[in-house]
């Protein structure tokens, strides 16, 4: 018993779990970096994928939470029926693959070249049909600047600030602020309602009239204001704590100045 | 003076102190010389400063206007206009500021900085002043004859007093004809108003309203009414689909969803904000005025928050065609409390 014990041990070189455990780092790692080419190596070309690459990319990057069949698990929802606009949405801004579990996910660097998320985007989409991908026409087709602004306004700026500056919503959520966001990424959040936001279908906002939203977006990021400092576009809370404390900090220290004797 | 005499309590003389120990008057503080009493060439550079100062205010002037001149309002360019009221308002802040500071200064550095007393005069007054006053009256009173003509002196005093009852009668009519609280029980909801998308006022299919969606509705017709923004403000209401094994409903209200499609009242019971902040996965309102959190899944009960009642419920069916219609008006007046509401 005390021999065989001992024999087992011998057999195998102090060094091998180490080895094993580099093997393994190193296999995974280098997995993941051919699966990631970074995002700046492949723009510029035309953004081509297939059902096929996303298949893969599908089942080693997404699988886990969303299922190999796209059913969701108890980690993640079902992607059946989200379209590749979902797809374009989490995935090129970044919020798709989940860094942690949390409140709501995150904005980060995206993890994906555009050709890898048009794939992952067709693969999604040809497991079950869903919104799409607008076309560039339709992004660009907004020309009622005014009713944009309505519409925004009634729909949105509850939530997004009506100057897109965003704002807060329950236990750490928050609506992210609209500015810098691309078009394509603000219709497809819009017609998918990601995460927490409502989904606002094509019979809601028709999609003549998402594209006056972006235009009107479009253009209060890009207007200048005669007021210069914006403080965030917060409304009252920024504006509040800079009179509060610059404008009558200065009134205090004058007029302590005022009523001190001259040296 | 006798033993006794120093037994007796002293008169109080209403201060709240034991007049062994009295508060003493701390006079003034001592005498400090400043800087510019003691070294004549520190008085000259205070001087010289106080002089910058107003220079500063000149400067400041001119660049006001030549700002003025210099960076026009351009027509159309929020640029030109963001130049030209900074630097036009930094000019005459400038010009402003540098002469308070300056006399400011002037008064504190090289006046006379020694401290001096002034009395305030007496309350009372001159004794001949007091009997000239009181004669005064006495004339008054004999040439008009105020206490001789008692009918004259009467009718005054009425007519004085009637006098602020017309304002009091026009005040009156300040009150809403109407008990308010009427108003506040109804909105134009009504059985069979169509649900309209808020602003185009086009009417909602049951089958538009997919899973997760949130529609700002009004009541169809609204747009045209004369009073449209006040009665928006009570029949305003937010429609969203949940998944009906989703919702909680209590016995009454069964039919008051139509497969799984809701909609509540948008004025917080709080005081009348409107609530849209909805989240499609937890299904909790949230309202952005005071953070009271309602969770639709059981008929908008108050999660968190100052609000004290959930928001009333719009029954809702389908017509013919398809649309969502009203059952009824709302089965309890929206918005915040008020004294005449029964519970």
């Amino acid at each position: 018993m005390n021999v065989k014990k001992q024999r087992k041990r011998g057999r195998r070189h102090p060094l091998a779990t180490v080895a094993l455990i580099v093997l393994g780092l190193v296999g995974t790692g280098g997995a993941y970096a051919l699966a990631t080419i970074p995002a700046g190596a492949q723009t510029g070309t035309v953004a081509q994928g297939s059902v096929e690459e996303g298949q893969a990319l599908f089942a080693a990057n997404c699988a886990t939470c969303h299922g190999l069949d796209l059913q969701g698990t108890e980690d993640g929802p079902t992607l059946l029926g989200v379209g590749a606009a979902a797809v374009d949405f989490q995935v090129g801004t970044g919020r798709m693959p989940l860094a942690q579990s949390g409140p709501q996910a995150q904005t980060k660097p995206v993890q994906f070249t555009q050709e890898q998320i048009e794939s992952l985007a067709q693969y999604v989409a040809s497991v079950s049909p869903g919104p799409a991908i607008p076309s560039d026409e339709l992004l660009a087709s907004g020309d009622d600047i005014a009713l944009g602004g309505e519409i925004f306004r009634i729909n949105c700026a509850m939530c997004h600030n009506v100057a897109g500056a965003g704002g807060a919503l329950t236990e750490g959520k928050y609506a992210p602020p609209l500015t810098g966001v691309t078009p394509a990424h603000i219709y497809e959040a819009m017609l998918t309602g990601p995460q927490n936001m409502p989904v606002f279908n094509d019979d809601n906002i028709t999609p003549e009239n998402k594209a006056n939203v972006i235009a009107y977006l479009k253009s209060i990021e890009n207007t200048t204001t005669p007021g210069g400092l914006d403080l965030g576009a917060l409304g009252p809370v920024s504006e509040g704590l800079f009179v509060w404390i610059g404008a009558l900090g200065i009134i205090v220290a004058i007029t302590v100045w005022l009523t001190a004797k001259s040296n | 003076m006798t033993t006794t005499d120093h037994e007796l309590p002293t008169r109080s003389t209403g201060i709240a102190v034991i007049e062994e120990h009295p508060v003493e008057n701390p006079g003034f503080p001592p005498v400090r010389p400043r800087v510019t009493d003691l070294d004549p060439k520190k008085e000259k550079g205070q001087e010289r400063r106080i002089v910058a100062l107003f220079f500063v205010s000149i400067i400041g002037s001119v660049l006001a206007i030549a700002a003025y001149i210099v960076f026009p309002i351009v027509p159309g360019d929020m640029l030109s206009v963001r130049l030209n009221t900074m630097l036009f308002g930094v000019g005459i802040a400038l010009a402003l500021l540098a002469i308070g500071f300056g006399v400011v200064h002037w008064s504190k550095a090289l006046m006379h900085g020694h401290d001096l007393v002034e009395e305030r005069h007496e309350t009372r007054g001159s004794e001949a002043t007091r009997e000239r006053a009181v004669e005064i009256f006495h004339e008054a009173n004999e040439e008009s004859g105020f206490t001789r003509r008692r009918l004259l002196r009467n009718t005054l005093i009425t007519a004085a007093v009637v006098a602020p009852l017309p304002a009091v009668v026009a005040l009156r009519d300040l009150a809403p004809m109407e008990p308010p609280y009427d108003l506040l029980k109804h909105t134009v909801w009504k059985e069979g108003t169509r649900l309209t998308r808020d602003p185009s006022g086009t009417p909602i299919r049951a089958a538009d309203v997919t899973l997760g969606s949130a529609f700002h509705v009004i009541p169809e017709g609204l747009n045209d009414l004369p009073d449209a923004l006040e009665q928006k403000a009570k029949a305003a209401v937010l429609l969203m689909r949940l998944k009906p094994e989703d919702l909680h409903v209590s016995p009454g209200r069964e039919d008051w969803n139509y497969q799984g499609i809701v909609a509540y009242s948008k004025i917080c019971t709080h005081v009348g904000c409107p609530v849209a902040l909805y989240e499609q996965q937890t299904h909790h309102l949230l309202c952005p005025c005071h953070q009271s959190q309602f969770d639709i899944t059981q008929e908008a009960k108050v999660i968190f928050g100052p609000a004290k009642r959930p928001l009333p419920q719009l029954p809702i069916t389908v017509d013919k065609d398809g649309y969502l219609i009203a059952q009824s008006d709302f089965t309890e007046p929206v918005g915040p409390s008020f004294w005449e509401r029964v519970l």
